[in-house]
């Protein structure tokens, strides 16, 4: 549909009388300072709470313990978010309808256990076991949201079945010896064990990425100036590149000081960036934020509400069986302990902290990212201080609340601010 | 009259169970010609509206198109004929903003990829031409006044380039200022030569803005007016059905002393 509206037009009339104060339609560039005041008053926060959430946590523990932002760290850090920001992804696209997925801990595990026992017991290619172990997470989110989507059932509860279920499947398939170790070597094994150790590459992505971000910019800017319609000003896609390419050029210089760029990291950033693609630039994108913003909305409008349903469980089933892989690949083995433990309310968490709302409509897959760094940021800071584990728990548990309770709070700020 | 008949009802029979909800009701609405549709609650009004829409497919009785019998039995039916309908209820994306709002279930793509200028480009032409002002198009419609989301969500209405737009309470639950917007926007239409059919509660409304009210009560016609020439006395009657109303008690008296 792509008729453009007839343009001759008739006299106006004001029947409101006067002049009419407000700025006309579409005048977007205003002041920028103004522009996040209003935001934050309208509720509007995005990334700001996580990242400053972020940057205390680093100083707090920094200050702790001098070596929390040492290389060798942050490169481990680097790493070990990979597994749970993968599956962190997949639950941003379920808590964009406002629903959840329970069971992407167990379809973690799963898919560790079924990769190891194609693999190594019963001798499949590694690619071709790495393929079927991703089809299947597919294919268990396809069945989560058939039950959904078709049947019914609150989602709450179809992945509350398969968290047992599955995590009985993985027990079941690992057997009695209850362990597979991994190929040291194997494709798996390389996927969070290998790095580019040249330095050229770290720096050579990073300016990559802010090239092609600024490049991206420059091109929506110009199609922009010459269809007549309202653009960033110059100023703030510099600012923007700007702090692009100090991020990244100081994560190449970090990384490089210690091994270099870990391909786990590179595979997690295609990952975000395509998956952030899909969302905002695509139709099913469009597709899915309306159905979390309206089911009734979108329904009327002709979109196929179920269709987008079953989709979300899957692409979520799908991350979860990569996450799976990263998280066997950092341990080289599945144990009955994979994806167990508190991987799946982590992963959860990691979504909602990084400023994915829990309510529906509202969130990008670069939440994933944040929110991961915040609660890996916390695990490894307790870990290099020495403290018990419970500590841990104590203060990721307090940052998901306060994550929470800032959701629900700018949730309310909308709807006051809606009813003007 | 010299504008052509865009649509005609005949006849037109609506029962859900026992009730008998649309009896044998005419209408004819023309181009750029506001029709207000008013009656009692339960009069049928929002019944007629869903026949149109294609909603609730009449029982009984003709639709005429251009002239032409039609039969509207789903709601693409009558989007196809180029009817477009404004629920009371809005149906917009809070979460989205004004132009993924318009352009929901139609976008425009570029190579797969969404072309969010060349979609705002329309929405601000679109707006512009409505005389409709926004803030942005790029707020989330959640942050939109009551009389800005109601113009959304007709200008969204419009952009499937309608001949006959039916509004279902557009002005119910909106400020002062808001409902003149609204009305304003309603004006716009009639000149750019749209029928409209509209259902208000509100006979101020109605008199601003339509150029003929019809009237139902009970499921039947009860009269259809030029605004121009009826006065407001004798809409409410027509719409309650009282000749022995609370206006005509208080003549009566006077006209026997005067006998």
């Amino acid at each position: 549909m792509s008729r453009p509206w007839p343009l001759p037009l008739p006299l106006r009339r004001n029947r409101t009388g006067g002049p009419d104060r407000r700025p006309p339609s579409g005048q977007g560039a205003q002041n920028p300072l103004r522009a996040l005041a209003r935001r934050f008053h309208s509720g509007e926060l995005g990334a700001v709470p996580v990242v400053l959430g972020l940057v205390v946590v680093w100083i707090i523990f920094q200050s702790l313990n001098g070596h929390f932002l040492s290389p060798r760290n942050l490169s481990a850090l680097s790493v070990d978010i990979v597994g749970i920001g993968m599956i962190s992804t997949g639950v941003v696209f379920v808590l964009l309808l406002g629903e959840i997925d329970l069971s992407v801990g167990s379809v973690s595990g799963l898919a560790a256990a079924a990769f190891a026992v194609l693999n190594v017991n019963e001798g499949v290619p590694e690619g071709l076991a790495l393929l079927l172990t991703v089809l299947a997470g597919t294919a268990i989110g396809a069945i989560h949201g058939f039950f959904f989507a078709k049947v019914g059932v609150p989602a709450f509860v179809v992945t509350l079945a398969g968290l047992l279920g599955w995590n009985g499947l993985m027990l079941s398939l690992l057997g009695a010896s209850g362990t597979i170790n991994l190929d040291d070597k194997g494709l798996v094994a390389m996927l969070t064990g290998f790095y580019f150790t040249h330095v050229a590459v770290a720096y050579g992505l990073a300016a990559l990425g802010t090239a092609g971000y600024f490049l991206a910019s420059y091109r929506d800017v110009r199609r922009r100036r010459s269809a007549g319609v309202p653009t960033r000003s110059q100023r703030e896609i510099i600012l923007r590149t700007g702090v692009i390419a100090v991020i990244s050029l100081a994560a190449a210089y970090v990384l490089n000081q210690f091994e270099g760029l870990p391909l786990a990291l590179l595979i997690f950033l295609v990952f975000l960036v395509g998956l952030d693609h899909v969302l905002l630039r695509t139709r099913y994108g469009r597709m899915l934020f309306a159905v979390g913003g309206s089911v009734e909305a979108a329904r009327r409008t002709g979109l196929n509400v179920d269709l987008v349903r079953i989709s979300v469980f899957m692409v979520s089933g799908t991350m979860a069986a990569i996450g799976g892989l990263f998280l066997a690949s950092r341990v080289t083995s599945a144990t009955q302990t994979s994806g167990a433990g508190n991987l799946l309310m982590n992963a959860i968490a990691a979504a909602v902290i990084g400023g994915t709302s829990l309510f529906g409509g509202r969130g990008r897959t670069w939440s994933a990212l944040l929110g991961v760094l915040v609660i890996q940021s916390i695990a490894s800071g307790v870990a290099l201080m020495g403290v018990q584990p419970a500590v841990q728990f104590m203060i990721t548990g307090s940052v998901l609340l306060v994550a929470v309770v800032i959701d629900s709070l700018s949730r309310r700020a909308q709807r006051a601010h809606g009813r003007v | 009259m010299a504008a052509p008949q865009l649509l005609a009802l005949r006849g037109i029979f609506k029962r859900f169970g026992a009730v008998q909800a649309l009896a044998d009701v005419e209408l004819e609405i023309r181009a750029g010609e506001v029709v207000a549709l008013v009656g009692d609650n339960g009069a049928g009004k929002s019944t007629l509206i869903k026949v149109i829409a294609g909603v609730d497919a009449a029982d009984a009785g003709v639709i005429e198109w251009d002239g032409r019998p039609v039969q509207i039995t789903r709601p693409h039916e009558a989007q196809a004929l180029g009817i477009a309908t404004v629920y009371q209820d809005l149906a917009l994306c809070d979460n989205l903003d004004v132009v993924g709002n318009l352009f929901l279930g139609r976008e425009i793509c570029r190579a797969g990829v969404l072309d969010e200028v060349e979609m705002e480009r329309h929405t601000l032409e679109l707006l512009d031409t409505l005389a409709i002002r926004m803030p942005s198009v790029r707020l989330p419609v959640a942050s939109l006044s009551g009389g800005q989301r109601q113009t959304v969500a007709i200008a969204r209405s419009l952009l499937g380039e309608p001949r006959l737009v039916l509004l279902d309470e557009p002005t119910a639950s909106l400020g002062i200022e808001q409902t003149a917007q609204v009305l304003d926007l309603v004006d716009q239409l009639r000149e750019r030569g749209l029928g409209v059919l509209l259902i208000s509660h509100n006979l101020g409304d109605v008199k601003a803005v339509a150029d003929w009210i019809a009237v139902l009560r009970l499921g039947r016609n009860n009269g259809f007016f030029n605004v121009m020439t009826t006065s407001q006395e004798q809409i409410i009657s027509s719409i309650t059905g009282a000749t022995d109303n609370a206006v005509t008690r208080r003549k009566a008296p006077g006209w026997e002393v005067e006998r």
